[in-house]
């Protein structure tokens, strides 16, 4: 079943997208975006350590030539800011692609959605492959779509809360809406809650802290992988209706 | 020349962008740089030249992921 997720003309191999922050290091970083099957990994944009100069470098281990690098704006606040890094990225990376972040409160870390539509309409304008984390707010989603975004990002549940998709009801108007795709970004917080994700019609799920922070990372990477292609398939194959009362699966006919 | 690296006071020699990544010993492929606030294109570093005072950012991916 030729079942690819593809935009803007990019093709992907697969439906889980993988962050590569908190981790323990390089070496667990890269076995766990491998057993996880991801192509694309985000990363962010930070100063470079100029007294330090034997720090290693994250692309020796997550090769741009095989993975989808993708640079997030995260930690920035404002519009201004969203758009020197976004801009920034682009020079030091390969790609258009950017994971657009205007965050709005240091405790929840919600989005300013405000700033993320002003953000998103001008980098699409600049050429830019827009992909906003937002909130589960149908309406912002469908605004964000209109002012260019290549799809949008609703947050399960707040990020590194690992608290699941807290308004799937929600998920599902975006999807019902959306004419671009539908990625859950943050929220994840163990295979079942991809699998939920997936089963709504997601296209796709980013996870980071559900994996690096797991008692096992690479064994919750690979948990990951197997839950967002079943998730994806239960959706395909069309699940049955929900029904108050038992339905026998065997025949009547023929019992003794 | 005095110039601002990162944030950092830096006396130096290097009249470019370029040569400045090369004392800094950094792969230039790797990273983007900011001069006072204008991003210059990695083919530009070669020919973008330093000024006494100038404030110079270099960056570069690390492991992030939803808020870095």
């Amino acid at each position: 079943m030729d079942d690819k997720l593809v935009i803007k003309g990019i093709e992907f191999k697969s439906r889980l997208w993988i962050g590569t922050g908190k981790y323990k290091d390089f070496e667990e970083t890269a076995r766990a975006v491998e057993a996880s099957g991801a192509d694309v990994v985000t990363v962010a944009v930070r100063r470079v350590n100029i007294v330090d100069r034997k720090s290693e470098n994250l692309l020796d281990y997550i090769d741009p030539a095989k993975y989808k690098i993708l640079p997030n704006t995260a930690g920035c606040y404002t519009v201004e800011d969203a758009l020197r890094y976004s801009r920034l990225a682009r020079e030091a990376g390969v790609s258009d692609m950017i994971k657009l972040e205007v965050i709005g409160d240091e405790k929840t870390l919600f989005p300013d959605v405000i700033g993320l539509l002003k953000a998103t309409e001008i980098l699409a304008k600049e050429g830019f492959i827009v992909f906003p984390y937002t909130n589960d707010d149908p309406i912002m989603a469908k605004r964000l779509e209109d002012a260019g975004a290549a799809a949008v990002m609703p947050l399960g549940a707040p990020i590194g809360s690992g608290l699941g998709i807290r308004n799937p009801y929600n998920i599902k108007i975006i999807l019902e809406a959306a004419k671009v795709p539908v990625i859950v970004d943050a929220g994840v917080g163990t295979a079942s809650d991809a699998v939920i994700a997936m089963e709504l019609g997601c296209d796709a799920v980013l996870i980071n802290t559900a994996v690096a922070d797991a008692k096992h990372p690479i064994t919750m990477a690979e948990a990951m992988k197997h839950a967002v292609i079943a998730g994806r398939l239960a959706y395909k194959a069309g699940r049955i209706p929900k029904k108050l009362y038992a339905t026998a699966s065997s025949p009547i006919e023929g019992m003794l | 020349m005095k110039i601002k690296v990162n944030g950092e006071d830096k006396e130096t020699q290097s009249e470019t962008v370029l040569q400045l990544l090369k004392e800094l010993d950094i792969v230039p492929e790797r990273v983007a740089v900011e001069v006072n606030l204008n991003i210059i294109k990695r083919a530009d570093f070669e020919n973008c030249r330093l000024h006494d005072n100038d404030t110079v950012e270099i960056v570069y991916f690390v492991g992030g992921g939803i808020y870095g």
